[in-house]
């Protein structure tokens, strides 16, 4: 039993923690968030040279095969540096499904291109009404002759305004809420019939109001198998929920750190204000949970993703429990530092603010607890078992 | 990062499994929980027949002491794995002050004829040990202690009153901080650390009843004790030096993740029985909510013991983590006695196995999960208080 890094994952995590050191400080980050695009196509560039957009690709596709504990270090680093180019839509959101559903044609087109930087893709799913349910899917796609015709509404898709493809969710079949009857799209973002509103977030990302009218998309642009991609969907916002919680994890650690930081050299009433016991008793709270955050992402990244069941507990545990996290952490940070952290100028905001916004990002604590206890009611849960097979 | 058990580590676990299966008496099984239910004291005995037995095997009964001194030398991955399978098998736990906390002192510091003396008796379990530490006066000011050792010729001359010393009833001897040099410029520099026979004329244990009635911790009072020089572990006036050592040595098992998750699990089978609103408590929206929550904490709980316990089997060395797992350990354990009393709604009531009443009512599962919940309250304020555990922390790790 380690919780060390393989030689390769040490690598990785070099490679990234200097992409953000070298090319990321604070400056450079704001006139980014500032700029028109609000990403910066250069530094897209080096993640495509440094492999980094290949890291979960199968290696047929000239990917590096990675796994959750890889893309848990890229995501970390990246959190560590508020990265804001659209990594985890393109490569973890959008490449997860099409890895996971897409025929041969499609993963030789497309995954290639992805890992090569020259397209982003998105994945527009959630819908005004449906909150974090994937289920529930009212955008429709009917058949006519080879074509099918979309019509619907998509809310909040992040890195859409960066991306020349979306894949869409739609309803072929069924109720509105029906797991079964849900068929993935891939279309390209020019498409007639399709309508971004782009806007940035207050987190400083990028996301978008899709408007789909009579969105025209040929049977061959189908991604897996009609009315069955809900599992799919599922399982691929669960990956990338371990991804942006270890962007949390990456965040918190910098709060923890700059806030223990602040708080040494901040003088009051003559002396720093981390002599207050009140004060390093928060600070030590702060880093406790920071290390129980970190270490149910470790339980979540280490648990055996390929069942399905196991899957779904391990990630609404760590979900719910970093969310935990996220909030004592974030708001403790910005209560210690002051006035200094109610400010836009200073740091510690933008890290609060990105956290907070990964705490409601596929869904926040109390959904994330309500699917934990909706798999684990049943009166003497496996939890016992479950925790015992991930060790093993 | 993997967290896989190796080949080996599986094939001990079903080796310790097995061997709980056979050799856990099932009259100490009965005669613990009859006692528990109706909230009575346990008998030396009863504390100590699983150490015993353990005591015959390869020295399981010292999972983290060196093979030279009898002890099973487990890796850290081994004794997570023992842990776990004795909780699982809800077996008594080894009483610490021998094995966890004396032994380990005897045989880094003591000499040669200490080691001959003690370190068998710790082992069986024949020699039950107690702990001289706090006083009256001392609490988490450990360093502020009274308790004097004049030295008489080859006698040291111990006075002085010790709180707080679990399970002194029944011990035979007792290892004690004692204050030699009253002079010294820093409180901690006058101490030493000595082995008292429990027998020694001079020596008083007084009771102290908890707030569920329990008797488990005592006042001792030294009058005159007359305790031989040999008796001295290390050097005089370095007894603080081993007394941290002490307090440091013992992380496995500390956050007691592996009985927390028992409890949860006889939590949820009580809240399948109990009804609320017409339904199974367990299905109740707000106890189900708050027994996830208890095992997310005790989830990452486990993964940040597992962390720490990958750090030493890397030799990487002990660190003030212990302060951590101390703190969120205690903290589950209170959360998940308070559970079980407010699973068992008006059957929190009845205080059984008083003068006044010795019948059983109510369910079975009922008795005395308020006491424990009262009882429990300790945790979070022994072992120095979590307050404290807070300022090791803000000094070792955060260097405020």
């Amino acid at each position: 039993m380690n919780f060390d890094y393989t030689e390769e994952q040490t690598l990785l995590d070099n490679m990234v923690t200097s992409f953000v050191r070298d090319n990321y400080d604070w400056d450079t980050r704001c006139n980014i968030v500032k700029s028109e695009e609000g990403w910066k196509e250069e530094n897209w560039k080096q993640f495509a040279e440094l492999g980094l957009l290949g890291v979960p690709f199968d290696e047929a596709y000239g990917g590096l095969g990675g796994k959750s504990a890889d893309l848990m270090i890229v995501m970390e680093q990246f959190g560590k540096g508020l990265v804001v180019e659209p990594y985890l839509p393109t490569v973890i959101l959008a490449g997860g499904l099409i890895s996971k559903l897409g025929s041969e044609e499609q993963k030789n087109s497309i995954i290639p291109e992805i890992i090569s930087g020259k397209i982003r893709c998105a994945f527009a799913y959630a819908e005004p009404q449906s909150r974090f349910d994937l289920n529930d899917v009212k955008t429709s796609a009917v058949l006519n002759g080879d074509d099918y015709v979309l019509n619907g509404f998509k809310s909040v898709v992040f890195g859409a305004g960066m991306a020349s493809h979306l894949i869409i969710s739609a309803r072929t079949e069924g109720e509105q809420r029906s797991e079964s009857g849900i068929t993935l799209f891939i279309v390209d973002t020019k498409s007639e019939g399709l309508t971004l509103q782009n806007y940035p977030t207050i987190d400083e990302y990028r996301a978008s109001e899709v408007i789909i009218e009579n969105l025209k998309v040929s049977k061959d642009n189908v991604l897996g198998k009609v009315n069955m991609a809900y599992d799919a969907i599922e399982e691929i916002v669960d990956i990338s929920t371990i991804a942006a919680c270890s962007e949390a994890v990456g965040i918190l650690q910098v709060l923890k750190d700059s806030t223990t930081e602040y708080c040494k050299n901040r003088k009051q009433f003559g002396q720093s204000i981390a002599k207050n016991q009140v004060i390093q008793h928060r600070l030590v709270d702060m880093m406790i949970e920071y290390e129980q955050a970190k270490s149910i992402l470790y339980m979540a990244v280490t648990a055996d993703l390929t069942n399905s069941d196991e899957r779904r507990k391990a990630v609404s545990a760590a979900k719910a429990r970093i969310g935990k996290a996220i909030k004592f952490v974030g708001e403790s940070a910005i209560q210690l530092h002051g006035g200094m952290g109610v400010v836009d100028e200073y740091m510690v905001s933008h890290y609060f603010k990105r956290a907070t916004m990964i705490g409601v990002l596929f869904g926040n604590t109390d959904y994330h607890m309500k699917r934990y206890m909706t798999l684990t009611q049943s009166g003497i849960s496996s939890s016992d078992e479950a925790i015992s097979v991930s060790v093993t | 990062m993997d967290t896989a058990f190796s080949n080996e580590d599986l094939k001990f676990q079903s080796e310790i499994r097995d061997f709980i299966k056979t050799n856990y008496p099932q009259e100490l099984r009965d005669s613990i929980n009859s006692k528990r239910k109706l909230g009575k004291e346990l008998s030396r005995e009863d504390l100590t027949a699983w150490h015993k037995i353990l005591g015959k095997h390869n020295g399981w009964s010292a999972p983290s002491w060196p093979k030279q001194y009898g002890g099973a030398e487990f890796t850290p991955t081994q004794k997570y794995i023992f842990e776990q399978e004795c909780a699982k098998a809800e077996c008594q736990y080894i009483m610490p002050f021998g094995i966890n906390m004396v032994g380990p002192v005897i045989y880094t510091f003591g000499n040669e004829e200490q080691k001959a003396q003690h370190l068998p008796g710790i082992l069986s379990g024949e020699v039950f040990w107690c702990q001289g530490y706090s006083e009256p006066g001392s609490g988490s000011d450990l360093a502020s202690l009274k308790t004097s050792a004049v030295k008489e010729g080859d006698h040291y001359i111990v006075n002085g009153q010790k709180t707080w010393t679990t399970m002194a009833q029944y011990a035979d001897w007792i290892f004690c901080l004692v204050r030699t040099n009253p002079d010294a410029e820093k409180p901690q520099q006058g101490i030493s650390f000595l082995l008292i026979d429990m027998k020694t004329p001079g020596v008083t244990v007084r009771p102290i009843k908890l707030m569920d009635g329990s008797h488990e911790v005592n006042e001792t009072w030294f009058d005159n004790v007359r305790v031989p020089v040999e008796n001295l572990i290390g050097q005089e006036n370095m007894g603080w030096t081993y007394a941290k050592f002490l307090l440091a040595h013992e992380r496995s098992g500390i956050a007691g993740v592996a009985r927390s998750k028992k409890a949860i699990e006889r939590i949820k089978q009580i809240a399948s029985s109990e009804m609320s609103y017409g339904e199974p408590l367990i299905q109740d929206p707000a106890f189900k909510a708050k027994i996830a929550a208890a095992e997310l904490e005790l989830s990452a709980l486990e993964y940040t013991e597992l962390r720490t316990l990958a750090k030493d089997s890397a030799g990487k060395g002990p660190g003030p983590e212990s302060s951590l797992l101390k703190i969120k350990g205690t903290d589950i354990q209170q959360a998940v006695t308070e559970l079980a009393m407010e699973a068992v709604g008006y059957y929190a009531n009845p205080h059984l196995g008083t003068t006044l009443s010795n019948e059983y009512v109510g369910p079975d599962y009922a008795t005395n999960l308020s006491g424990t919940y009262f009882n429990f309250r300790k945790a979070s304020i022994y072992g120095g208080s979590n307050e404290i555990q807070r300022n090791i922390i803000a000094k070792m790790v955060l260097g405020l």
